[in-house]
């Protein structure tokens, strides 16, 4: 048991080490990773100073609001009315797909239909590129908390004379909230975080550069102090969301 | 309800994953059999079959293959390190559990650019791992640790190991404890059992986890390229160059096609054997 818990140790460091040792980098005067030349906040002004980050930072969260706010709009829409029908095979199936298939697929499927279609690419065609696999993941979450929902609630408010929306606004939003705000957190955390899809359905240009895509460029060049700064902002932001999300679905991770 | 207000409900949701995955994806195969255009796109006019059978070329199977003992060996690394880490989080105290869980997958929500960059940082020949290894003398001259095959499995590894870890930790989970119980009494060591008894009844969480590395790692092409230098290829490198470098579609399709299917008969398999144990329990 004892060695059991030596591995578990273990096995925590080795996930949490690297992204330590960023976290540490991020605040080194000297820039470079061997060297300690005293604490500073100088990679983190530089990276403000940057006007392509800002520029993609800014586009990431346009992209990841829209897609968030479609997403959960629709996904709970969805998780309500397959909780309310009889259960079909092929349904689940299309909802299960967009969780499983590998990022790579989709964006060469949607890059050509775009092509095909003529559709001009930019933010907007990430923004519903995002869509497709948030809107999964939102399902999924609050079809998870309409398991335990009692459906006989709705039944006595339309005895009682409300109509149909009014149920929805003041009976079944209020019970689902929880859920479906922990969705539209996970969504957000999703596709602010996506890289592939968004690099295929973006189209050419600097205007629809999201902070993944220009991460990846960076990291390319090599390494750079300013790297270390963002990635520590990007993981603090991410570690709060997850919190967040955990903490609104009752103290289960998404995707558990 | 009535069915037509369940219907509605659905149909916006349903109606954006048909358009825009369903149909895209059919289109993707309906490409293999077209000849790529002058300009890239696709030439309508020329229906062929070619793209089929190049595919089946030994030098992109060779891909195929090097890709695949690639995924594999992260696979077996992954599941060497998440077992015994799944099986210590579920031998705590049931308080500590979740927290404990948690904390094993925390690292899988962040951007996973962001973590492999963490290892070049670490890799490099002025990076940490080999200043430390000259600052002791263990080494005169850096290692070269970055942009090599080992590099590739660590980073896949790192990223999926948060995974196998969970579906490993709920297969334990449901395992009935009384089994082990029974084992003990009757006789069999700590070890016994656990090769006899707890492994065997957590397969369908270990193939579960198993088939998600491997899937995800076979396809991946940022591992490759940021931690394997683009110096080789991995299956999910050459499907992208056919798409954004060397623009021909129908065979990049042809390629993805037969990812795709490589991946439906893993997790047709992960299925069938999941279902053949579930049969298996309830009959004892």
């Amino acid at each position: 048991m004892r060695a059991l818990n030596g591995w578990l140790i273990a096995v925590y460091g080795f996930l949490y080490l690297p992204i330590a040792v960023l976290m540490v980098l991020s605040f080194n005067h000297s820039g470079l990773p061997t060297a300690w030349g005293g604490f500073s906040f100088e990679w983190y002004g530089k990276l403000l100073d940057n006007p392509k980050i800002i520029g993609a930072a800014w586009n990431s969260l346009v992209v990841a609001t829209w897609a968030t706010a479609i997403s959960t709009v629709l996904g709970s829409l969805l998780a309500l009315g397959v909780e309310r029908s009889r259960p079909s095979a092929s349904r689940e199936a299309l909802l299960f797909a967009p969780m499983i298939i590998p990022d790579i697929v989709l964006a060469i499927a949607l890059l050509s239909f775009f092509t095909l279609i003529k559709f001009t690419l930019g933010l907007h065609s990430i923004v519903i590129a995002h869509v497709v696999f948030n809107l999964a993941f939102v399902c999924a979450v609050v079809r998870a908390r309409l398991k335990s929902y009692d459906w006989s609630l709705n039944e006595a408010s339309r005895d009682l004379g409300a109509t149909a929306v009014a149920t929805f606004f003041r009976i079944t939003l209020p019970l689902i909230g929880p859920a479906v705000l922990a969705g539209a957190l996970l969504a957000f955390t999703l596709s602010i975080d996506e890289f592939i899809i968004a690099y295929f359905t973006a189209g050419a240009g600097q205007s629809s550069t999201t902070l993944p895509m220009q991460i990846y460029a960076m990291i390319r060049f090599g390494v750079t102090p300013e790297i270390n700064a963002m990635a520590t902002l990007v993981m603090g932001v991410s570690f709060v969301m997850i919190l967040a999300a955990q903490r609104l679905n009752k103290g289960r991770l998404p995707g558990t | 309800m009535a069915r037509t207000g369940t219907w509605l409900l659905m149909l916006p949701g349903l109606l954006w994953l048909g358009l825009l995955m369903v149909v895209p994806c059919l289109l993707v195969f309906v490409l293999i059999f077209f000849e790529r255009g002058i300009y890239g796109g696709i030439d309508w006019q020329a229906p062929t079959l070619e793209n089929v059978t190049r595919v089946f070329d030994p030098l992109y199977l060779s891909i195929f293959w090097d890709s695949a003992v690639i995924a594999g060996l992260s696979t077996l690394v992954a599941l060497f390190i998440g077992y015994p880490a799944a099986y210590a989080i579920a031998k705590a105290p049931a308080s500590r559990q979740t927290a404990l869980l948690f904390l094993a997958i925390l690292p899988f929500w962040t951007n996973y650019l962001i973590r492999t960059y963490a290892w070049i940082v670490l890799l490099n020949p002025a990076g940490l791992i080999n200043t430390l290894l000259i600052w002791t003398g263990l080494r005169s001259e850096p290692l070269t640790l970055l942009y090599t095959k080992p590099a590739v499995v660590l980073g896949l590894v790192y990223s999926y190991t948060p995974f196998v870890i969970l579906a490993i930790y709920s297969a334990l989970q449901r395992l009935d404890p009384s089994y082990a119980e029974a084992s003990r009494d009757l006789g069999a060591g700590a070890f016994q059992t656990f090769l006899r008894i707890t492994l065997p009844l957590t397969a369908p969480g270990v193939a579960a986890g198993a088939v998600f590395v491997f899937v995800l790692s076979i396809g991946n092409f940022v591992m490759p390229n940021l931690l394997g230098g683009g110096k080789f290829q991995m299956v999910g490198n050459l499907i992208y160059d056919q798409f954004l470098s060397a623009r021909d579609w129908p065979f990049g399709a042809a390629l993805s096609a037969l990812l795709i299917a490589l991946m439906m008969l893993l997790l047709f398999a992960q299925a069938i054997a999941s279902l053949r144990a579930r049969g298996d329990h309830a009959r004892t």
